[in-house]
């Protein structure tokens, strides 16, 4: 086990690493430089680009580029290219903004769609199933940013509530109480709608997940014994139905970080999503390949998790 | 619903492969048949429409006509016009947009566009996917130096899968030109991990089967046994995911559109005529609801025929 988990976690550094080569290699050789990014200004002479190549050791070869970023990175000492901040506290802002739409995005995921998809296999054909298949397949095809926009429209309309950025501007002298349901109020939108993807996909996969073991010889066998329904179901299909899901946490994460991107953008939400993107518009390469390098190790770091748990929850798997 | 017993006469004349039981049972799935009819339809719309638009321009997506900005749709075309200028029938069947554009004929226009986006980047994913994991699965213990090839792609496999892909599209997306031409490719070279590891996996137990030993016994050479004789039974997955990647490449091309970085003006797209629209909501919802209505039913067409499909080839989920 403890051999195991080593060489598991050993593994996981190798694949670290080639991520980070990767993720370099793919911002560096694509075209657009940051010294490039004003072309057009007539004042920006050829010794200007060069200096602030100069500056920015982009006139070094990639893989002394590489090694740079690896020791400042390290060391604490990176800076971003735009406003010379240090990246890492930079980036733990921006994160703890948006930390809570991740983790209520996740808790809509995980609460909605475990009942709707249980229900829908155990009622297979039923109008139930179909309703709810039909439901997931539109929400799964509905452009994100559209719907968002139909959402602050009707809630807009219908609440009054705005819902942009984290909180109503200029509000900080109104009551606690106030300002706790403001906040919740502009959460509430920006997570759902982060969390409408997943519901749907979830959701299916447990129908099909359930579907598959309920058409199994034990559960059979669990009826023939004449236990009751809810019985059958609940302690003997659905558990074993739930491993898999279990392994499904951390590849869900990449997903989440890149769907920041559009929600963040939509509710002006200053959290990780939009730093990246304004990052990558603005060329600031020591922020793109961190925020990147970091969403990878945290996916890597679930997907550890993910398996220690399956190993943990399943008695049929050994960890050799 | 029971699966129809097949008699002897019916297996004496009619040759029964699997595809025919894959079509008996998607035949009776109407949410997939229904997707299959309207994919049909608006595959002919996209024909229709690049003839229309392009080949015998009889409805022009460029004409500018500022006297007749934001007309609703089937409002009269203004008298001002001069006659070459004029829609056909003197009629705009879905309005007309900031620019006093043919919302109708540039729709047609993407409808072609929009397609295409999606047909030719999942063609990349899959030539892509298909190779790297065919190749990882065929040749899973040959050694180059100190790794297994199979080890060796499926690292790679592994770390593209940590990069939040939404975000490596952004990366590579903002800083090249944005041709359509680019975000094909960018989006088809970003979706290939989830088809490279099934094939592998699927190749690794076809590799051991007893057709594939005959056929090295006969000394086929290798790209004949891999795609002639191991292909096709690895080919059901690869159309599911298929299917459903041209529902997500036409969701990220508009996703795209919506940040910016989309098909630029030249090229009208389901997405990018969206994300015009959404400036304009309040003054001409029709710029809005119609683009945002076509992706919906596209996108869920493609989604419901490709669960349909999954389904279908699912064995273990056939009633028993």
């Amino acid at each position: 086990m403890g051999q195991y988990l080593l060489r598991n976690l050993l593994q996981r550094l190798v694949l670290l690493v080639i991520v980070s080569f990767l993720v370099h290699a793919l911002v560096h050789l694509a075209p657009g430089e940051p010294a490039e990014v004003d072309p057009n200004n007539p004042r920006f002479k050829p010794e200007d680009v060069a200096k602030i190549r100069a500056a920015f050791h982009l006139d070094e070869p990639l893989h002394v580029q590489y090694g740079l970023w690896i020791r400042d990175l390290a060391s604490g000492e990176l800076r971003s290219f735009k406003d010379g901040q240090p990246v890492l506290p930079k980036i733990w802002d921006r994160f703890l903004n948006s930390l809570p739409l991740f983790v209520c995005a996740t808790l809509i995921v995980w609460t909605l769609s475990f009942p709707t998809g249980i229900h829908a296999a155990i009622r297979r054909g039923s109008t139930y199933d179909r309703s709810t298949t039909f439901i997931a397949y539109a929400l799964i095809s509905i452009p994100g940013f559209f719907l968002s926009y139909l959402a602050i429209l009707w809630v807009v309309n219908t609440f009054g509530v705005p819902v942009i950025g984290m909180h109503t501007f200029g509000n900080e002298d109104a009551p606690r109480w106030f300002r706790g349901m403001d906040r919740l109020w502009h959460l509430v939108v920006p997570s759902l709608m982060l969390a409408v993807g997943g519901v749907a996909i979830l959701s299916r996969y447990v129908r099909t997940q359930m579907l598959e073991v309920i058409g199994q010889d034990y559960v059979r066998t669990a009826r023939a014994k004449g236990l009751d329904e809810n019985t059958v179901i609940y302690s003997h299909a659905l558990r074993n139905a739930l491993l898999p899901f279990v392994t499904m946490f951390g590849l869900m994460l990449p997903e989440l970080v890149s769907g920041a991107v559009i929600i963040e953008q939509i509710f002006a939400w200053p959290g990780i999503g939009r730093l990246s993107f304004d990052a990558i518009l603005a060329r600031d390469y020591p922020v793109v390949l961190t925020v990147t390098l970091i969403a990878a190790m945290v996916t890597l770091a679930g997907t550890f998790l993910s398996d220690i748990l399956y190993a943990v929850v399943d008695p049929r798997i050994r960890l050799s | 619903m029971q699966a129809a017993p097949a008699t002897p006469a019916n297996t004496a004349t009619l040759v029964d492969s699997p595809w025919r039981r894959v079509w008996q049972v998607l035949r009776r799935d109407r949410l997939a048949m229904g997707g299959l009819c309207v994919l049909v339809a608006l595959t002919v719309v996209a024909l229709l429409g690049k003839a229309a638009t392009e080949w015998i321009v009889l409805f022009d997506p460029a004409t500018v006509r500022l006297v007749d900005k934001f007309r609703p749709p089937l409002s009269q075309a203004s008298a001002l016009l001069p006659v070459r200028d004029l829609p056909p029938g003197g009629i705009y069947l879905l309005g007309t947009d900031a620019l006093g554009r043919d919302v109708f004929a540039r729709m047609l226009q993407g409808s072609f566009v929009s397609m295409s986006i999606g047909l030719v980047a999942v063609s990349i994913s899959v030539v892509v996917g298909v190779v790297l994991g065919g190749i990882a699965g065929y040749y899973a213990d040959v050694r180059l130096g100190p790794v297994t090839v199979d080890a060796l792609i499926m690292r790679f496999t592994d770390a593209m899968l940590c990069i939040p892909v939404f975000f490596l599209i952004l990366v590579v997306v903002a800083l090249l030109p944005a041709s359509i031409y680019n975000i094909m490719i960018v989006i088809g070279l970003t979706r290939w991990m989830g088809i490279a590891r099934f094939v592998r996996a699927e190749f690794l137990s076809l590799r051991e089967q007893d057709f594939v030993v005959a056929a090295h016994a006969l000394g086929l050479p290798a790209p004949r046994i891999i795609f002639l004789h191991m292909m096709p039974n690895a080919v059901a997955p690869v159309l599911v995911t298929a299917t459903i990647g041209v529902a997500t490449a036409i969701l990220t091309e508009s996703a795209l559109s919506f940040l910016g970085f989309g098909v630029q003006p030249p090229f009208a797209t389901w997405g990018n005529i969206l994300a015009d629209g959404k400036n304009f909501i309040f003054d001409a919802p029709w710029l809005f609801f119609i683009p945002g209505c076509a992706i919906f039913a596209i996108v869920l067409a493609f989604n419901l025929l490709g669960e349909g499909m999954r389904e279908a080839f699912n064995p273990k989920l056939q009633r028993r």
